[in-house]
């Protein structure tokens, strides 16, 4: 079947603006405030899987490569919007206010690592795929009856597609015109997986078509294209316009998880070759360098400042009060059920007598 | 100056007494909205949400797409979000798809935020065999949700404890899921107070006091047992404790043990299959709480391990006033 889609893009692999209509957007002190949250959270995944590595994390997901899609769209949030993440999207989060210790603090099977700060909507991730995309479009529902012009992001990857939850969100979301920005990640992959596998469709943006929605197919490792226009479907849907389906074509360098071993599946030195073209950090790189606003010093701060934080939040992990038994049973229900106190009674004092 | 006096109560059946229940909620507070298919213009397959929409509009009377998945996460949305949906699926035969998301979501959100967000959501479902229903209609698996820790399940029998129970459901801050046995929708009509009131959830009734043997029974099963009590005293001269439990998780234990403590003897009524069945729950407290008081082994009249049969065969599947009747005396002369 014919259907052809446009890739957008703004941001071209060697750094040159190639869509006049943003250019003018495209300020110093937005492209640089850009590359530090890139450099921030690829510093942060790197760290993960150096601490997995130690003995020092549990087994990880890793998002590099993906920098662009989840730092662009999430940049492009306002503050009381919400966030439904995958277990891969930490750059989003972070990127949206996530504190850095308690993304780590989830990967160490901490039950804290799922609580966002006190004035963020981030809703920890959805573990059985793709069942986040009825959420958030019951939350973006609840904010158009609430009056508030508030909206709502869900990311997803490429195999979510095949999960009946990803036909049933967007189906409700379209009929309801709910305030959602369906942001897909398309590296390409489901663990092992490959999209020819996934689906017959030559696109998930084309997938949009059905529920009569735009669906909207980008460079996902242009950061500036994930940014602009998710802020645009952001806007759509603030404006009662209704959900938007954006697919963000990019690719994970690395392996499903510090499990996984991706040579399995997949040719990883040709993986490895194409960061030289299509990495999301060295694209913005190369765009201050054509514009003259790049400074190696400046960059160097900017990767020490970096290092710092994620210092600061490793230690801030690693002396991370142990987990309380009590979390077991406190938080099931608002007021505990008889069988969950006497469980946890009978629990506590067999804990004591053995001395523990 | 003239005093009107208000109409103190109703005259309904039990689909009525929810459909109060429902108007009540939604007249009350704000922030409750019901969703489900066929619920909106026509006002519920089996009426219980008739004139709603038409007396509180469409977004708070929403007539969703056939997605039971979708109506289960979408409701979790809204719950999270500061809402209190109150979700009906057709069929409790249909809850299968939305069973994921009410598994791994509804009943874990509180758990896995640490109480920073939760889930207030109702998920309403009509259940149970004895109308002819088509096959799955009749699906009785109640024991599915009352395993899976975070869910209240309640099943009320009669007009009274339907209204009340519901609005305690729409009241409590964790997900509920309301059963509603299609046999007794309309199989009665009760007096029942018409504003607000609530029925505790965790709590059962006794209905029926007695010495000999305490039957213990929910939903469409009551009657059954009722009429078995009535025919035990009346042919054999036992004396039945009956208790209409009401809630399926968690049990009212202390209803429980204060009955089997005084008659030593027990049958529990359940139109679910037997295994895994929440009579065996109710087994378990029993000989956690009582088994000394025991006089003999506790017997359990329930459905068979069989799927739920074509009608033509329900009354044979389902517990009868004969098969109760049979194991109370049995007990009694063990």
């Amino acid at each position: 079947m014919n259907i052809t889609i446009e890739k957008k893009r703004i941001v071209d692999e060697a750094g040159n603006i190639i869509d006049p209509n943003y250019e003018k957007y495209l300020t110093e002190d937005l492209i640089k405030q850009f590359y530090r949250k890139l450099v921030l959270v690829r510093t942060f995944d790197r760290k993960a899987i150096s601490l997995q590595r130690q003995g020092r994390l549990g087994t990880y997901p890793p998002f590099e490569g993906q920098e662009g899609a989840q730092v662009g769209s999430a940049s492009a949030l306002e503050k009381d919007d919400w966030m439904f993440p995958t277990y891969r999207d930490h750059a989003a989060i972070i990127t949206f206010g996530q504190k850095l210790s308690t993304v780590f603090l989830y990967w160490q099977g901490r039950v804290e690592g799922c609580v966002p700060p006190e004035d963020r909507k981030i809703f920890p991730p959805a573990v059985p795929i793709a069942t986040q995309l009825p959420h958030a479009a019951g939350a973006a529902m609840a904010e158009v009856y609430k009056g508030s012009k508030n909206a709502c992001i869900v990311y997803f990857g490429d195999g979510a597609t095949s999960e009946g939850d990803f036909h049933e969100g967007m189906n409700f979301a379209s009929v309801f015109k709910a305030p959602v920005v369906f942001f897909n990640q398309n590296n390409r992959y489901a663990i092992s997986v490959p999209i020819e596998r996934q689906m017959n469709s030559r696109t998930i943006a084309q997938k949009a078509i059905a529920y009569d929605i735009p669906g909207i197919l980008i460079d996902g490792n242009d950061v500036f294209a994930a940014y602009f226009y998710t802020k645009e479907a952001l806007e759509r849907a603030r404006n009662g316009e209704g959900p938007t389906l954006i697919e963000a074509q990019t690719w994970r360098y690395g392996a499903h998880t510090t499990a996984d071993d991706p040579t399995k599946y997949r040719n990883q030195e040709e993986s490895l070759k194409k960061r030289e073209q299509i990495d999301p950090i060295l694209r913005v790189e190369r765009l201050l360098k054509n514009l003259g606003y790049w400074n190696d010093d400046w960059a160097e701060t900017v990767q020490r400042d970096a290092e710092d934080k994620i210092e600061q939040a490793v230690r801030e992990m690693e002396s991370y009060p142990k987990p309380k038994v009590d979390d077991l049973f406190d938080y099931v229900f608002e007021s505990p059920t008889w069988t969950i106190v006497d469980q946890k009674r009978e629990y506590m004092s067999f804990l004591e007598k053995i001395g523990e | 100056m003239a005093v009107q006096t208000e109409k103190m109560t109703i005259n309904v059946t039990m689909v009525q007494a929810i459909k109060d229940a429902l108007r009540t909620m939604l007249e009350e507070r704000n922030d409750v909205l019901l969703l489900g298919e066929d619920i909106g213009k026509n006002g519920g397959v089996f009426r219980a949400t008739e004139g709603l929409l038409e007396e509180f509009g469409e977004h708070r009377v929403i007539d969703t797409p056939l997605s039971e998945s979708g109506i289960a996460g979408v409701s979790i949305g809204m719950a999270i979000n500061g809402l209190r949906p109150v979700a009906e699926i057709q069929f409790l035969g249909f809850i299968y798809p939305a069973y994921d998301q009410i598994m791994t979501h509804a009943t874990r959100i509180r758990m896995r935020t640490m109480g920073r967000f939760s889930v207030p959501v109702v998920f309403r479902a009509p259940y149970g065999a004895g109308v002819r229903a088509p096959e799955i209609h009749s699906d009785s698996v109640e024991a599915l949700f009352t395993h899976m820790p975070g869910i209240k399940v309640v099943c009320p029998s009669n007009p009274y404890d339907a209204k009340g129970l519901l609005i305690a459901a729409i009241e409590d801050p964790d997900p509920v899921l309301f059963l509603e046995a299609l046999r007794l929708y309309r199989s009665k009509r009760e007096e029942i107070p018409s504003g607000k009131y609530t029925v505790e959830i965790g709590k059962g009734k006794r209905i029926k006091e007695g010495e000999d043997v305490s039957v213990f029974a929910w939903g469409a099963m009551v009657p059954i047992a009722m009429e078995a009590c009535r025919r035990a005293e009346k042919e054999y001269g036992i004396s039945c404790d009956c208790i209409d439990l009401r809630t399926l998780y968690p049990l009212d234990r202390e209803l429980i043990a204060e009955s089997v403590q005084n008659t030593g003897r027990a049958v529990i009524v359940h139109e679910a299959h037997p295994t895994t069945g929440v009579g065996n729950d109710v087994m378990a407290i029993i000989n956690d709480t009582s088994f000394l008081y025991l006089k003999s082994p506790i017997k359990k009249v329930t459905g068979f391990d069989v799927p739920v049969p074509f009608y033509a065969l329900e009354n044979h599947y389902l517990p009868t006033p004969e098969r109760v009747l049979e194991a109370i005396v049995e007990t009694y002369r063990f």
